[in-house]
C-alpha cells in the first residue's frame, strides 16, 4: 500500500546541506502497524513529515520515491496532496494540546475536518462530531462537544486528536510520540484504544517512538533508525530477541527495565564495577506532617496532604507518582523553594520549615540542600555559558573567585565528565547530555549533603539516560551525598534507589524498599502503575556474552 | 552576571558583531549610517563650511550650489551646516528620551513582571492611562505645562515611551518567572532582586533592543514634531523640526530646498534607527550564535 524507496531528505541550514534521512526504504501494506524506533535526530519524524509533505521550510525531498496506492506522493501536486492529508492518510502529534485550537471548540473541530473533506453536510454534522468523539470512549460525548481544550485533561486531549484524525476514516494513521508527556496509565489507556481502533477499521499505522517497549508492544514490525538510516528492521516478535545491529543491542541494554542492576544498562566495554553504597543510620532529612494548600480560583487546593517520611544519610528514596500528585510540589518544599502551609523539615537535627522561603537564600545550610531541575534545557540561563552556570553558587554562596574559581569549576566539569572546552559554550550550542552535565555540576558546586533530583533524566534519550544515572549512582559513592529522586518512572527509579515512596493526590500510599514494592507492590495504585508500563523487550544473549557479562 | 573570570572572552563578542554585520547587508547598512549620523553630532559643528547662525542677506534664497550644497535659507544661512550641525541636537533629546524611558520603563516592567500582584494591577492600570491619550497630544501638553525647554521635549517624549518598554519587559519577565534557570538561581543564594535584575533582566534585552530602535526613530520624529508646529526648541537654533517647519513657507514660491534637505535628514536618521532593530537583537542575543 505504502512503499517508501531509498528516501532522502535533506535541509539547508546556516553551515550547508545537512541530510536529516539518508536513503531509507520500507513498505508497509494494509493493516499492519510498523513501529519506527530511535532516539533524537535519528529522524524519524522527518520521514513522517516527508510522506506527508509537511517538511519544514527548507527542507524537502532530495531523492527516493514514495508511493501510495500507485499515486507518487514526492511528486503529487499540492492540491492533491490537501486531498490526501487527514482523509486517507492523519497524522497525531506529540502534545495535543498544541496540537488543539485552544479557543474553539473541541466537536467544532472535529466539524472543521468532517466538512473539509465532505464527509459530512452542514446538517449532519454535528451528530457525526458526537460519533467520532464515542468512537475514542469520551464519555458523555454530546456533553464534552461543547468543551474547549484547556477543560480536558492531556489524555483527553490525545483522544479528541485521535478523534480528529480519524474522523474521515483514514487509511492510515501516523502517529509522532502519540503518548509523550502524558503518565504512564494514561499511556496504556491511549496506545489500547489507538491499537483497537486501527484493528477494527483495518487501517495501518505507523508508531513513532522513543520508548523500545511500547514500540516492541504496540506494532507488528518495527524498524530502528539512527542517523537518518534504518539499520535493522523485522517483526517486533523476533526483532529484539535476536537484534544483530551493535546499536539495537546498544538501545535494548539502555532501557531500564525489571531485574537488571544500574551498569547493565551501559554498552559491555563500559561497564565499570558498581562503586559500594551504604546508607548510614544518622537520620538526615525527617518530614513530619507536611502539608501545602494553594489558593485556586475555586476555593483552596490542597497539593499535599499530610506526608511524612526519614531519609537516612546516604540513602537514595524515590518518590514516584503520575503528574498532579503532589511530589513536584514536595521537592519544592523540602529544596525550600516553597512555603509549606503545615509540618516540619528537619534536616541535620534543626527544623528548616519555619524559615521563609525568601530568606533561605541567605541561610548557611542553603548550600548543603541542593537540586537538579527536571529539564535541562529551561534550567539554564540562555545568557549564560556552562562556565558561569557551574560558577553561580561557587561565586554566590562559596565567596570564590579568580583561579581558585576556575580550577574548581574544571574539577567539577571533570567530575560530571563534561569535555572543559565545552565550558565556554551557551546551552543553545550543547547537546541534552551535555546540558544534564551542566546541571549537575552546578547542583554539586557546593557539596550538598542533600540532593533533589526531580526527573534529571525525563528528557533524554535513552542511551544518555542510562549514562547520567551511572554518573549519579558514582557521584554518590563518591562525595557520599543522600538523594531524593523523583519521578514518574518506577523502573528508573529502582535502579538508583534503596528506598521508594509512591504519592497519589497529595499523599503517600505506599512506602517500603525498591525490590520490595517493585515485586510485591500491596497498594493497587502501585500495582496498576507497574502493570501500565510497556514491557521492554529482553535481548536474548547470544551465549559468548553471557559468559563475558559474567566475568 | 558574566565577569572577568568567566573565559567567555569579549573577542567573543567582537567576532559574533561582525558575524552578524556579515550575515545581513541590511544591517551592515544601518550600522554605516548610524556611525554616519553619530560622526556628523560629534564633529559636524567644527567641520561644517559656514556658521550655521550666520546670515547674510545678499546670498538669501539661494538654489543648491557648489559654494552652498543645500543652498541657503530666506536668511542667507547656509542650509547644509545647519542640517549638520542639527543632528547633534536632535540625537541628544532621541537618545536622553529613550534612554529614560528605557531605564523606567525596564524598572517598572521588571517589577510587576517579577512580583505581579496589586503591583502589576496597578502599573497596568496607568500606562493604560497614559496610553489613552493621544500620545503627540499628551507630549504637547506636557511641553506646554513644564515650560519650553529642551529638556522639557526629552521628559515628555520619554513619558510618552515608558508605557512601550515597561510592557515588553514585563511580558517578557513573567513567561521566566518560574523558570528552571530562575530557580537554580535562587539555589546559588540569590535574593529575589538578584534574581531578577542579573539572571531573568538580560533575557529581556533582545526584544528591548528592537523597541529601542524604532523608539529612537519616534523620538526624533516627536521632538521635531514638538518643534514644528512652535513648542519646544526656538529659533534661531538650528533643529530639523523648525528648519522643516521654516522652510514649508518658502515652497510655494519655489525655494523647495529650505525644507526638503533637513526633512530628508531626519528621514535618513528614522530609517537608520528602524533598520537597525534586527541587527541590534541579533547581537545581543547570545542564541544567534553559532
Amino acid at each position: 500500500m505504502l512503499s517508501v524507496k531509498d528516501l532522502v531528505v535533506g535541509f539547508r541550514t546556516r553551515r550547508g546541506a545537512v541530510e536529516a534521512v539518508r536513503g531509507i526504504s520500507f513498505d508497509l501494506s494494509p493493516g499492519e502497524t510498523l513501529g519506527i524506533v530511535g532516539e533524537s535526530g535519528s529522524g524519524k519524524s522527518v520521514t513522517s513529515y516527508a510522506l506527508m509533505r509537511i517538511l519544514d521550510a527548507g527542507g524537502s525531498i532530495s531523492a527516493g520515491e514514495i508511493s501510495w496506492n500507485g499515486q507518487d506522493l514526492r511528486r503529487a501536486r499540492e492540491g492533491a496532496m490537501r486531498a490526501i492529508r487527514g482523509r486517507e492518510i492523519s497524522m497525531i502529534f506529540q502534545n495535543p494540546r498544541a496540537a488543539l485550537n485552544p479557543i474553539r471548540k473541541i466537536g467544532k473541530q472535529i466539524e472543521d475536518v468532517l466538512l473539509q473533506h465532505g464527509r459530512a453536510g452542514r446538517r449532519d454534522a454535528k451528530a457525526k462530531a458526537i460519533e467520532a468523539l464515542e468512537a475514542v470512549k469520551i464519555r458523555d460525548a454530546a456533553a464534552r462537544y461543547h468543551a474547549y481544550p484547556f477543560e480536558l485533561s492531556g489524555g483527553m486531549c490525545q483522544r479528541v486528536v485521535i478523534a480528529i484524525a480519524l474522523a474521515c476514516n483514514p487509511k492510515l494513521l501516523i502517529a509522532d510520540e502519540p503518548t509523550t508527556g502524558l503518565d504512564i496509565t494514561t499511556q496504556k489507556a491511549v496506545m489500547d484504544l489507538v491499537r483497537e481502533l486501527i484493528s477494527a477499521r483495518g487501517m495501518s499505522a505507523i508508531i513513532i517512538t522513543h520508548d523500545l517497549g511500547l514500540a516492541a508492544q504496540y506494532s507488528d514490525r518495527l524498524a530502528v533508525m539512527k542517523d537518518g538510516e534504518i539499520v535493522e528492521s523485522g517483526a517486533s516478535a523476533t526483532l529484539f530477541a535476536a537484534a544483530r545491529h551493535p546499536y539495537t543491542r546498544k538501545l535494548i541494554d539502555a532501557t531500564p527495565r525489571p531485574g537488571v542492576a544500574i551498569r547493565e544498562l551501559l554498552p559491555a566495554e563500559a561497564r565499570s564495577p558498581e562503586p559500594p553504597h551504604s546508607p548510614g543510620r544518622r537520620k538526615l532529612i525527617e518530614v513530619v506532617g507536611l502539608e501545602k494548600t494553594f489558593a485556586g480560583k475555586s476555593g483552596p487546593v490542597q497539593a499535599v496532604k499530610g506526608i511524612s517520611f526519614d531519609i537516612r544519610e546516604g540513602q537514595s528514596v524515590g518518590l514516584v507518582g503520575e503528574s498532579g500528585c503532589g511530589k513536584s510540589t514536595t521537592s519544592a518544599m523540602l529544596v525550600r523553594l516553597l512555603d509549606p502551609s503545615a509540618g516540619a523539615i528537619v534536616f541535620d537535627g534543626s527544623d528548616i520549615a519555619g524559615i521563609p522561603a525568601d530568606r533561605f537564600a541567605r541561610d548557611p545550610r542553603r548550600g548543603r540542600i541542593q537540586m537538579v531541575f527536571q529539564d535541562a534545557t529551561d534550567s539554564l540561563n540562555p545568557r549564560h555559558n556552562a562556565f558561569d552556570a557551574i560558577a553561580e553558587p561557587l561565586r554566590r554562596l562559596g565567596g570564590m573567585s579568580g583561579k581558585r574559581l576556575g580550577v574548581r569549576v574544571d574539577e567539577l566539569a571533570h567530575l560530571t565528565g563534561l569535555p572543559g572546552h565545552l565550558l565556554t559554550r551557551y546551552p543553545h550550542q550543547l547537546s541534552g547530555g551535555q546540558k544534564a552535565r551542566v546541571g549537575i555540576a552546578r547542583a554539586i558546586a557546593l557539596d550538598p549533603d542533600f540532593l533533589i533530583l526531580d526527573e534529571p533524566t525525563a528528557a533524554l534519550d535513552v542511551s544518555i539516560q542510562a549514562v547520567v544515572l551511572n554518573l549519579l549512582a558514582d557521584l554518590r559513592a563518591r562525595l557520599n551525598m543522600t538523594y531524593l529522586f523523583v519521578s514518574h518512572d518506577l523502573n528508573v527509579v529502582r535502579l538508583l534507589c534503596d528506598h521508594v515512596l509512591v504519592m497519589r493526590d497529595g499523599l503517600i500510599v505506599e512506602a517500603g524498599p525498591s525490590a520490595r514494592v517493585m515485586q510485591d507492590p500491596e497498594h493497587p495504585y502501585t500495582r496498576a502503575l507497574l502493570a501500565a508500563a510497556p514491557k521492554p523487550p529482553v535481548l536474548d544473549r547470544l551465549p559468548g556474552e553471557t559468559v563475558k557479562a559474567a566475568e | 552576571m558574566s565577569s572577568p573570570a568567566s573565559p567567555s572572552a569579549a573577542s567573543g563578542q567582537v567576532a559574533h558583531i561582525v558575524y552578524v554585520l556579515r550575515e545581513n547587508p541590511v544591517t551592515a547598512l544601518s550600522f554605516a549610517l548610524f556611525g554616519f549620523i553619530v560622526l556628523s553630532a560629534l564633529i559636524g559643528p567644527y567641520v561644517v563650511p559656514y556658521d550655521p547662525l550666520a546670515t547674510n542677506s545678499a546670498r538669501a534664497l539661494e538654489a543648491p550650489s557648489a559654494a552652498h550644497w543645500f543652498g541657503t535659507d530666506q536668511l542667507g544661512r547656509d542650509v547644509f551646516s545647519r542640517v549638520i550641525v542639527a543632528t547633534r541636537l536632535d540625537l541628544t533629546i532621541s537618545v536622553a528620551a529613550v534612554a529614560i524611558s528605557f531605564v523606567i520603563g525596564a524598572f517598572l516592567g521588571a517589577v510587576a513582571g517579577y512580583w505581579g500582584g496589586w503591583i502589576d494591577a496597578l502599573l497596568n492600570r496607568i500606562l493604560d492611562t497614559i496610553m489613552a491619550f493621544p500620545l503627540f497630544i499628551l507630549a504637547m501638553g506636557i511641553v506646554a505645562a513644564l515650560g519650553n525647554s529642551v529638556e522639557n521635549i526629552i521628559y515628555a517624549t520619554a513619558i510618552i515611551n515608558i508605557p512601550f518598554y515597561a510592557r515588553v519587559v514585563r511580558a517578557e519577565v513573567n513567561i521566566r518567572r518560574e523558570a528552571g534557570f530562575a530557580l537554580a538561581a535562587r539555589l546559588a543564594g540569590n535574593s529575589h532582586a538578584r534574581v531578577l535584575a542579573f539572571h531573568i533582566f538580560p533575557n529581556a534585552l533582545p526584544p528591548m533592543m528592537v523597541q529601542v530602535s524604532l523608539n529612537m526613530g519616534w523620538a526624533i520624529l516627536n521632538a521635531a514634531g514638538l518643534s514644528f508646529i512652535g513648542l519646544g526648541v526656538r529659533p534661531p537654533t538650528p533643529e530639523w523640526g523648525i528648519m522643516v517647519a521654516e522652510g514649508a513657507n518658502f515652497i510655494v514660491s519655489g525655494h523647495w530646498w529650505i525644507a526638503l534637505f533637513p526633512g530628508l535628514w531626519l528621514m535618513l536618521a528614522v530609517f537608520t534607527f528602524n533598520l537597525m532593530g534586527d541587527g541590534l537583537r541579533d547581537i545581543v542575543d547570545p542564541r544567534r550564535r553559532t
